[in-house]
């Protein structure tokens, strides 16, 4: 039961990814990885609120929101992939600059997530 | 990015019936929702006690990392893949296998008086070795097909 719903979730989350990242890169003609970028501090600022919200959440929405729908709209290997890819073509300062902008941006949104989520419920 | 070479020596009547965005998009929500089970699998087999190093999530994108590297160095350097393959492996199952919104939550519900170490170890950590399984993936990939052909 719980595995479908984290299906189901997923089933919305891993389009919505590709969507967003044929979005964000035609619209950038760069190097540079910003539709990956952005689906992953989005993902992460919504799992941070979720998960704050943790307890007050039933399972069944957790299952689809959290497991499902954030875990796939977020992604590391294709961050790992184009991370590579800019280094193979010598793009090493845009391949530092995906990894610490990514995991600081990510970390920061999850914590923002939280303190907002956290804030709204007292 | 180098896809599109490959995508390209694809006759042009199957192009346009992959072209299609309801086929793509509906193969990618497959794929994610298959990773993604295979994932939460995983995370239910090992799940990770507070305040510890959370290995299944570590393991899940590490693999995923190796994968890909797998993946597409078979897909754009050794094979003319079917343009579904891509979007139903790479997007699909391993993004939505692997997931980095899960690394930055874990990280920061680590970051707790007493658990900086074990953070700061599971942010570097991650991002160490999950780089360097998409280089293996990559390398050994481009050695096996370079053995097999010479």
């Amino acid at each position: 039961m719980t595995a479908a719903l984290v299906f189901l979730g997923a089933m919305v989350g891993a389009p919505l990814r590709y969507l967003a990242d044929r979005a964000v890169q035609s619209r950038h003609d760069t190097l540079f990885p910003w539709g990956t970028l952005a689906v992953n501090v989005l993902g992460s600022l919504v799992l941070g609120g979720l998960t704050a919200a943790g307890s007050v959440l039933p399972p069944a929405v957790s299952a689809v929101a959290a497991v499902g729908f954030c875990g796939a709209l977020t992604t590391y290997s294709t961050f790992g992939y184009e991370t590579l890819r800019l280094a193979e073509d010598e793009a090493y300062f845009y391949a530092a600059l995906n990894v610490v902008v990514s995991v600081l941006a990510s970390v920061g949104a999850a914590l923002l997530g939280r303190a907002a989520v956290l804030a709204v419920l007292g | 990015m180098a896809n599109e070479t490959a995508e390209a020596r694809i006759p042009a009547h199957r192009r346009r019936f992959t072209r299609s965005q309801g086929v793509v998009l509906l193969v990618i929500a497959l794929g994610g929702g298959l990773g993604a089970v295979s994932r939460y699998g995983i995370l239910r087999w090992l799940p990770t006690a507070p305040g510890h190093f959370p290995w299944a999530t570590f393991a899940i994108n590490v693999l995923g990392c190796l994968l890909i590297g797998v993946l597409m160095v078979l897909i754009t350097e050794v094979w003319t893949a079917h343009p579904l393959v891509r979007p139903f492996l790479g997007v699909g199952v391993l993004g939505g296998f692997t997931t980095f919104s899960t690394y930055a939550v874990e990280f920061d519900e680590l970051l707790r008086p007493g658990g900086v170490v074990v953070a700061a170890a599971y942010l570097a950590g991650t991002l160490v070795c999950a780089l360097l399984a998409v280089l293996l993936g990559v390398a050994v990939t481009r050695w096996a097909v370079s053995r097999k052909e010479s």
